[in-house]
């Protein structure tokens, strides 16, 4: 045998399990969703029958249309918001944080270390009637008058939290990365700060600026915890729908019709954002 | 990195300004540091808050008003058996979707940084795609699969195969980038010794890439200790940790959720302090080149 056929063999056994293990159970899954979201219920049975049926597609857009849109609505917000946040925190972590870099650090992903439930259980501390962060909040005029809780301010401000350390790594994954010479040679050609900033700083942070709103944006669109926790009925997101169609009210068809254009939507959605972003920006990052 | 010596010129103006107009002028100065300090606390307010919590002593049900301090809970952290049963069901998950993601990812790793072959691409996207893929739409479509396979499939094992399922991807980024930082040298090295391919395996390349594995290892379990959409769906009656929470979110939540949550916490840092000082160690005692490229140059004779 020769030294190339056993390298190509000793490649393909190393490669084997994680491959079959991830189509099997991700690919796999996804051709019987698809599925199943064309099934019809045989009646009076909880079995389903393979027909084509497209109409469960328009039925379950035409319900939820609403919830659908909220949970762009939502997310978008909150990946803008996280990007607002988390840039000037990861600026100053690359470039002036010294020793103070790895705590800082540490308390990027601290929450993460806190279970993701718990976490938001404390949102709804942080943002009940009595709490003097509600009150600082009215007094400022930053939220909706009356309560927080049940409110889609509340739903967006845990959904901006819970994701924020997804912004903030790559961000500070590619500052760090920039030549602190060439933000030297902007000062030496007589730039001021701000257009070192604007024209230096901030194009060579892009791969970081778009790995992390995608990073973001992604879980925020499907998430249900936070509109589950801190959210009333008015703020019910696309994720709800879909858990609870197929957990308590077991319509299969229209849960998997809603996941599919779902996943649809958001591929689009990154598709046009990275041709817009420039791909390039995208591949060579690390998200952790 | 202050602005210093351009300011120096300016001295002589200095002692004429106003300390409002200083003041003023070491905002600006510092303004983004202060921001980056704010969000710093923002980032821990909810982690004091559980703190904080698990020391009340609520009247009701509740836990989301302060009444006053007690130890009770800390105490006995464990005397609720339902939620001891779900922790100790999601650290015995934890740790079999740990060895078996960990192992499975790093084998995927080494073939893709060290191999070429065809259908590379197709084996990256494969990788990419999970971790671009939301919770729910996961959750929903391995669902799909196990209702139309056997309804009663649905418990631990199912778990197992959806936490194993969505850290692969996890564990081979994690793996492959120290493998991409890796100084191939020492590999040829052992191999002008006269070492054969599985002894440099065991004695140089796996120590080297030890505390890449090892962060991998870490990762995967804290995604799938904090787990809670895939979950949610692939469960059938089984009971975790997160799903505990998520169940009693309705009946009220018990303090000592709380308790476990910090106690979690704090198991999880030290974890991580002991894992930046092995990576520190590993550092010291080899000479990686973190900036060197993944090279397929292999050396006529070596290979």
């Amino acid at each position: 045998m020769s030294e190339a056929i056993r390298r190509r063999i000793s490649a393909y056994s190393l490669l084997a399990p994680g491959t079959l293990w991830l189509v099997i159970f991700f690919v796999i899954p996804l051709y019987f969703m698809a599925k199943l979201s064309l099934d019809v219920e045989i009646p009076g049975t909880l079995h389903y029958e393979f027909v084509w049926h497209w109409a469960n597609y328009k039925e379950a857009l035409e319900l939820y249309d609403t919830q659908f849109v909220r949970s762009f609505i939502y997310a978008g917000i909150a990946t803008l918001l996280c990007l607002i946040i988390a840039y000037p925190l990861a600026y100053v972590i690359a470039f002036k944080a010294g020793r103070w870099r790895n705590l800082m650090l540490f308390a990027v992903v601290a929450p993460f270390f806190t279970t993701y439930l718990v976490r938001t259980l404390a949102w709804e501390t942080i943002l009940s009637d009595e709490s003097p962060v509600t009150e600082f909040l009215h007094a400022i005029g930053l939220a909706p008058s009356g309560h927080i809780l049940a409110t889609g301010f509340a739903v967006i401000a845990g959904i901006t939290y819970n994701f924020l350390p997804f912004m903030v790594l790559p961000l500070y994954a590619s500052l760090e990365r920039i030549d602190t010479r060439v933000l030297e040679a902007s000062k030496d050609l007589y730039a001021s700060a701000s257009s070192t900033f604007w024209k230096v700083t901030l194009p060579l942070s892009l791969p970081g600026v778009v790995a992390g709103t995608l990073l973001t944006f992604i879980p925020a669109v499907g998430d249900y915890v936070n509109a589950e926790f801190l959210g009333g009925v008015n703020n019910r997101m696309i994720g709800n729908v879909i858990q609870s169609l197929y957990l308590t009210q077991n319509d299969y068809p229209a849960a998997a019709a809603l996941s599919f254009v779902l996943m649809a939507v958001i591929m689009i959605v990154v598709f046009v954002y990275i041709r817009f972003a420039g791909s390039e920006a995208l591949m060579g990052q690390e998200a952790v | 990195m202050s602005a210093t010596p351009a300011t120096t010129p300016g001295r002589g103006s200095l002692s004429a300004e106003t300390s409002a107009a200083r003041a003023w002028r070491w905002l600006r100065e510092h303004a983004v540091n202060i921001v980056a300090v704010l969000v710093v606390l923002y980032l821990l307010i909810p982690i004091v808050v559980i703190f904080v919590f698990s020391f009340n002593n609520p009247a009701g049900r509740y836990n989301f008003t302060w009444v006053g301090f007690t130890l009770k809970h800390w105490a006995h952290p464990f005397s609720n058996s339902e939620l001891t049963n779900a922790m100790l069901t999601s650290i015995k998950l934890a740790l079999l979707a740990t060895v078996v993601s960990t192992i499975i990812g790093t084998m995927m790793a080494i073939a893709l940084v060290r191999h070429k072959f065809a259908g590379r691409r197709i084996a990256n996207f494969l990788i990419v795609i999970p971790m671009a893929t939301p919770e729910v739409v996961m959750g929903a479509s391995l669902l799909s699969f196990f209702l139309i396979l056997d309804q009663s499939l649905l418990g631990f094992t199912t778990l197992l195969i959806a936490h194993v399922m969505f850290c692969i991807s996890f564990v081979v980024v994690v793996v492959r980038s120290r493998l991409i930082g890796f100084d191939r040298s020492l590999e040829e090295a052992a191999k002008d010794l006269g070492a054969g391919p599985f002894t440099t395996f065991r004695l140089v390349t796996f120590p080297l890439i030890l505390p890449g594995i090892f962060g991998a290892a870490m990762l995967a379990f804290a995604l799938s200790i904090d787990d809670f959409v895939i979950s949610n769906f692939n469960a059938g009656t089984t009971v975790t940790f997160p799903l505990y929470i998520f169940g009693a979110a309705q009946r009220g939540i018990p303090v000592e959720v709380y308790v476990v949550a910090m106690l979690l916490f704090f198991v999880t840092v030290v974890a991580m302090g002991f894992a930046t000082w092995q990576q520190r160690r590993a550092e010291k005692m080899t000479a990686i080149r973190p900036e060197q490229e993944e090279s397929d140059i292999v050396l006529p004779g070596i290979a």
